[in-house]
């Protein structure tokens, strides 16, 4: 076992440090260090989005990040993409849209759509299927998440003009 | 996507319409607790040690540097599970015996696939758990491996079990054997009817193993209790099926053992069986009762949790001029994996359903081969073998010069018509399905431009109905607490509440639905077969109907009334001119609680059809099929919450094509599982598939449910492949005759033809 | 996964110092996408991870349109799409910059990841190789840079010894009635490996009908991602025509030495050759022809 190491965040806003080894990924420091557990594992290999972060504004598979390197970064999780507010709008859609089922896949989903949001206020439903290309679900069909994303879209479009 | 908004249709006020679901909020915002996101204080990390060999016999365990490592814990093999005696088993969708499940959960003498788990540790972390893992030493005698159903029917083929003998149509046979079963479906005189036909079609089919593809990994929490009480926290279909296969595999008394049923990250039957939780349990207890924690790495999914079969299927079906077909048979080969046990059955019985027939033929076998042993998959078997008779069926309307889907009515069974497999069919709604496509705008619209085609399939499913318990007790504000023992993989909550509250006639949002463990509600079968909004909530209505008795003797006191005075409908208690609303009535007070719990077995629930039209491009140069339109209309019943119908829909449409197009399990000759990732086992992602028309049929709600609820959750996976295959055969050419119907596949074929 | 242990650096000299003293041991960190699993799956070791993402020269972009793009060998895909001057001036980059696994991913890999993985399979590889790029190496006896295409040397090997670092690519401004693109056939629209990828760029005369010179680069169907200089020579001083894009793709696949694995047959790959260079070609003889025409971003 390598030393461990102590890493100093900021995680939905709260100053955090952890301790971990090297090899752990930030996945497994979310979810069994500091019970973070709204962020999923599917596959451990980047290749289903389950655990989709936004680390320094840019959207991220945990499982491809070693929690050290998490030193002085922001990070964004499930758990603070809601504000004291209330949901946001993509949280909202979602539930109106169904578009989840079984939910594993949605706190990536929802996190993906954030981040395609923020880049790209009014996305096509083409620029929509190929963003979310990297989150797997199996429930949905995807019709009613990209649904959802498109709805979130038009949304934010009504109240910000 | 049908987006009418169908509420109060047939008087309904809650029916119809689409409120969130209960558990929605949890669910967006990372609070729901699925089953590996639970901690206990002192949480070990349990880990298998898994066959790196297809076939082999296992001739020795050394774990005694496993156990030297510092922070293992616990380490175990077959030697301390217990042993179990020949038992067939009901899981409800799955018949199994349970010897065999013992031996898959560890192998005993011999591996019988890549990842048959040989051993389990137990550590502080799961990195030590994995190094432990790795210092395992196992001495095996590599066996020759059989991959192919057909090849491990032929003399000479390995056997994978000595002691296995063919049940043969009910008589067991004497010879070694990897036919676990041969089982038939006949009725009138097949070669008569041939020898009637203009036109015989004859086609065989291959098609290829798949996986549920669940985004969450299997995984389980045991702590087994100083005072031998074990308890189970895991993501499962059925935690009554759980805590009986715990019993029966350590062979516990069912009362020391409560399984608590955690959200799920999908199933689609394969979270029926168990396999960590028995190792988990064992490893607490021999790790000095601490809770151990294990999951499945996506690769561990993928080799040694249960996949469907893969299968050869022959199917012959003659027909006269005039479309009626005169003749049909099938043979069916299923591979179980490494234990018996593939839908085989399931698929006989699918494979002629939607067709009138008198004369027929049905052989199904259920075939060892050394893969991962099969489990549910939505709808288990019926994708392979619509697979094969549609695309028959589709041929045949061809060379008769009919539209496929007036061939499909012309031989429509409906209600009164016997099956295949012999039950009498009920109120069906598979006409107006079929109608549904035929005046549908997709289907009405010719399809233009090169290298496109259009196809269509059908699909039958039998549905299940089930046990279920459930309870409410009703608050003082009169809304109602629901607890319900049905795992909510799709939003059953929502549709269950929605069944209370329309008995109550109460708003959905005034039912607070809860699903708990085994020590806290009655007994209720898996989640499978289509069965809970069906079966629970046949339940949920009988427990509103007792609700509504106690409240009309409440009626009945307040007016000094005689009880059967007072009559209730929509929520409205009403005697003479007096009424009182269900809320108000309860905020009268009453003198004792108010709560009632129902337990029923509804055993007529109605099977489903589907009839689906997809439309597709194939690029002639590489032989990418390209999906341009999807609508698939289905037979429901009733929809209770339409937007998780539809979504249950398309669900099953998107597996359906990942089925077709591109899920394999890709194996090299000794049995290796090449492809144990989700980057190479391709399952459809956003970009590959287009929205998902899907088209509720509400002519026909099942007669003997309250509300006429059909199960919806299954049949919608069987037309795809199918319907595909029809549709690459009007863009290229070409028959295809093989899943998954891949770019080099469909390439090959062009090529040749 | 193994235990390992993690340095984090911020010079070129200090990454090169720490590699050199491992070994062998030590491995570099970038994105990670390819090495964390490598690790996680046992398909590779390490006693040290080397984070380079703290050197400022690896993670820098620079393009001006007469010294050409200086890509930090750690800079994200997702950055160099983002980067509208830069995404403008080389389409055929960002075709493969976009391919390559899915947004999550292209936050994080890098061309330099990919190309030091080297995978035949490689998305980055054969785009880089028909822009003519290079690749700046360090090594404990200083900087040498050599081109992309004798970088790999086998599957997943490349010439780098230990203690050598890839600092950075260097790719020529392109020349005026210039035009690359990249293409690779999967069987799913995303999130899928190249069974078969081709990278063709083409400069037309000024009329724009004829070949001034043409490079043409496929992966997935040899040992390492391929130049195949002999198609794309033989269309230089050539009229524009089908006759000889035909004839190119047929070098082409004559180039290829293509095998049977999982993601397809040897026949099949020889088959997307052809149609892949066909289509690449016509792809960059329409960009060539479009003068300020841009990397269509409309999928990003």
């Amino acid at each position: 076992m390598s030393t461990k190491t102590i890493v100093h965040t900021t995680i939905n806003g709260d100053p955090v440090e952890f301790l971990c080894e090297p090899r752990q990924s930030l996945l497994e420091v979310l979810r069994e260090t500091l019970l973070l557990t709204g962020t999923k594992e599917g596959c451990n290999n980047g290749n289903c989005g389950a655990c989709n972060v936004i680390m320094d504004g840019v959207l991220v598979n945990s499982c491809l990040v070693l929690g050290v390197e998490a030193e002085d970064a922001t990070i964004t999780t499930i758990e603070g993409l809601a504000s004291p507010d209330g949901l946001h709008p993509l949280q909202q859609t979602f539930l109106e849209h169904a578009a989840l089922q079984c939910g594993i896949c949605t706190p990536g989903f929802l996190l993906s759509a954030k981040a395609l949001l923020d880049r790209n206020p009014d996305p096509t439903e083409t620029e929509v299927r190929y963003w979310l290309a990297g989150n797997l679900c199996r429930c949905t069909g995807y019709d009613k998440i990209v649904r959802a994303v498109l709805d979130a879209a038009d949304r934010r479009d009504r109240v910000t003009r | 996507m049908a987006m009418k908004e169908n509420g109060h249709k047939n008087g309904y006020r809650v029916i119809g319409t689409r409120p969130i679901r209960p558990d929605g909020v949890d669910k967006v915002t990372g609070r729901a607790v699925f089953g590996a996101d639970l901690h206990l204080p002192g949480l070990l990390y349990g880990k298998v040690l898994r066959s790196p060999h297809a076939h082999a016999r296992i001739l020795s365990i050394d774990t005694s540097a496993a156990e030297a490592l510092p922070g293992v814990k616990a380490v175990i093999t077959a030697a301390d599970l217990p042993q179990v005696a020949d038992k067939v088993k009901s899981l409800g969708e799955s018949v199994g015996n349970l010897r065999y499940m013992s031996e898959n959960t560890l192998a005993r003498e011999k591996a019988l696939y890549h990842g048959h788990p040989i051993a389990a540790v137990a550590a502080e972390n799961i990195h030590v758990a994995e190094e432990a893992v790795n210092l395992i030493e196992v001495e095996y005698e590599p066996l020759p491996v059989v991959l192919d159903g057909r090849e491990a029917m032929q003399p000479g083929a390995p056997i994978l079990i000595q002691g296995l003998r063919t049940d043969e149509l009910g008589k067991l046979g004497s010879e070694p054997t990897n036919v676990a079963a041969h089982i038939q479906h006949k009725r009138g005189d097949v070669e008569a009817g041939f020898a009637e036909a203009d036109v015989i079609i004859e086609r065989e089919f291959r098609t290829e193993t798949v996986h549920q593809g669940y985004i969450e990994p299997q995984n389980g929490v045991a702590l087994w209790n100083d005072d031998g009480h074990i308890h189970i926290w895991c993501s499962t279909q059925g935690a009554f099926a759980v805590r009986s296969q715990i019993s029966d595999l350590l062979r516990a008394p069912i009362s020391q053992v409560t399984v608590t049923p955690l959200e799920i990250g999908g199933a689609f039957g394969g979270k029926i069986n168990v396999y960590l939780e028995p190792l988990a349990a064992l490893l607490s207890r021999k790790a000095g009762h601490r809770p151990v924690k294990m999951t499945m790495t996506r690769a561990e999914v993928l080799k040694a949790s249960g996949p469907t079969s893969g299968s050869w299927i022959r199917v012959r079906m003659g027909a006269k001029k005039d479309g009626r077909i005169t003749a049909a048979q099938a043979e069916l080969v299923y591979e179980a994996g490494g234990f018996p046990g593939s839908p085989v059955g399931a698929g006989a019985g699918v494979i002629l359903a939607p067709y009138r027939l008198d004369n027929l033929q049905i052989d199904g076998y259920d075939v060892l081969v050394n893969r991962p042993k099969a489990s549910a998959y939505r709808a288990p078997g019926g994708t392979n073998a619509a697979y094969a008779a549609e695309a028959v069926a589709d041929e045949l309307a061809e060379a008769l010069g009919m539209d496929p889907i007036d061939f499909r009515l012309i031989n429509a069974v409906k209600e009164g018509d016997r099956r295949a497999d012999g039950p009498m069919l009920p109120r069906i709604g598979y006409i107006e399905t079929l109608q549904a496509i035929k005046n549908h705008p997709h289907y009405r619209q010719p399809l233009e431009g090169p290298h496109r085609g259009r196809g269509v399939a059908v699909g039958f499913w039998f549905n299940w109905g089930g046990k279920s318990s459930v309870s409410a007790s009703v608050n003082e504000d009169g809304t109602v607490n629901l607890v319900e023992g049905s795992t909510d993989i799709g939003g059953s909550r929502a549709s269950i509440a929605m069944q209370l509250a329309e008995t109550l006639g109460i708003a959905a949002e005034d039912v607070h639905p809860q699903v708990v463990g085994t020590d806290l509600v009655g007994y209720n079968d898996v989640t499978g077969g289509s069965r809970t909004t069906y079966g629970t909530g046949y339940a949920v209505h009988a427990l509103g109907v007792k609700l509504n008795e106690i409240m009309r003797e409440l009626a009945a006191d307040l007016w000094d009334v005689d009880v059967e005075e007072v009559r209730v409908e929509g929520g409205v208690f009403s005697a003479g001119d007096r009424s009182i609303t269900f809320k108000e009535l309860v905020a009268q007070g009453s003198d004792t609680p108010i709560t009632a719990s129902a337990a029923t077995h509804p055993k007529d629930a109605g099977p489903a059809f589907a009839v689906h039209c997809v439309d597709v491009e194939v690029d002639p140069e590489t032989g990418k099929v390209t999906i341009l339109r999807y609508t698939a209309a289905q037979d429901v019943g009733t929809a209770i919450h339409p937007s998780y119908v539809e979504g249950q829909i398309q669900g099953a449409v998107a597996q359906g094509v990942g089925w077709g197009l591109n899920e394999e399990y890709i194996y090299d000759e000794e049995g290796h599982l090449l492809n144990a990732s989700l980057l190479d086992y391709r399952m459809p992602t956003a970009p590959d598939l287009p929205m998902i028309d899907a088209v509720l049929v509400e002519e026909a709600p099942t007669p003997g449910h309250p509300f006429g609820v059909r199960g919806v959750g299954e049949v919608s996976i069987i037309p795809p492949p199918a319907a595909l295959a029809n549709a690459i055969h009007r863009a290229t050419g070409v028959r295809m005759t093989a899943l998954p119907m891949s770019p080099s596949r469909v390439m090959k074929a062009m090529i040749e033809h | 996964m193994q235990a390992f242990d993690y340095a984090r650096v911020s010079t070129v000299d200090e990454a090169v110092r720490l590699l050199a003293a491992r070994n062998g041991d030590a491995r570099v960190l970038s994105g990670g996408t390819d090495l964390l699993v490598a690790l996680r799956e046992g398909r590779d070791s390490a006693g040290l991870v080397v984070d380079v993402k703290g050197v400022p020269e690896l993670m820098e972009m620079f393009f001006d349109r007469g010294g050409g793009l200086m890509l930090g060998a750690a800079v994200p895909c997702q950055r160099m799409y983002s980067d509208e001057p830069i995404a403008q001036a080389f389409p055929g980059l960002m075709d493969a910059a976009s391919l390559i696994g899915g947004v999550q991913v292209q936050g994080r890999a890098s061309f330099g990841g990919n190309l030091c993985n080297a995978s035949p399979a490689a998305d980055s590889i054969p785009a880089l190789i028909v822009h003519k790029a290079t690749a700046v190496i360090a090594g404990p006896g200083g900087r040498r840079e050599v081109p992309v295409e004798e970088v790999c040397v086998a599957p997943g090997r490349t010439q780098l010894q230990p203690g050598e670092l890839l600092v950075q690519l260097r790719i020529p401004a392109p020349e005026p009635r210039f035009g690359a693109a990249y293409q690779r056939f999967t069987p799913r629209n995303e999130m899928d490996i190249a069974v078969v990828g081709v990278g063709a760029a083409v400069r037309l005369n000024a009329d724009g009908d004829h070949f001034e010179w043409a490079r043409i680069a496929l992966g997935a169907v040899a040992p390492t991602p391929l130049l195949a200089a002999e198609a794309g020579d033989a269309l230089a001083g050539k009229a524009v025509s089908e006759a000889a894009i035909e004839e190119a793709a047929r070098m082409a696949q004559a180039a290829a030495s293509p095998i049977t694995d999982m993601s397809g047959t040897a026949e099949f790959r020889r088959r997307l050759v052809g149609v892949l260079t066909r289509r690449t070609l016509v792809a960059a003889i329409e960009r060539a022809r479009r003068a300020g025409t841009h990397w269509n971003a409309d999928l990003r």
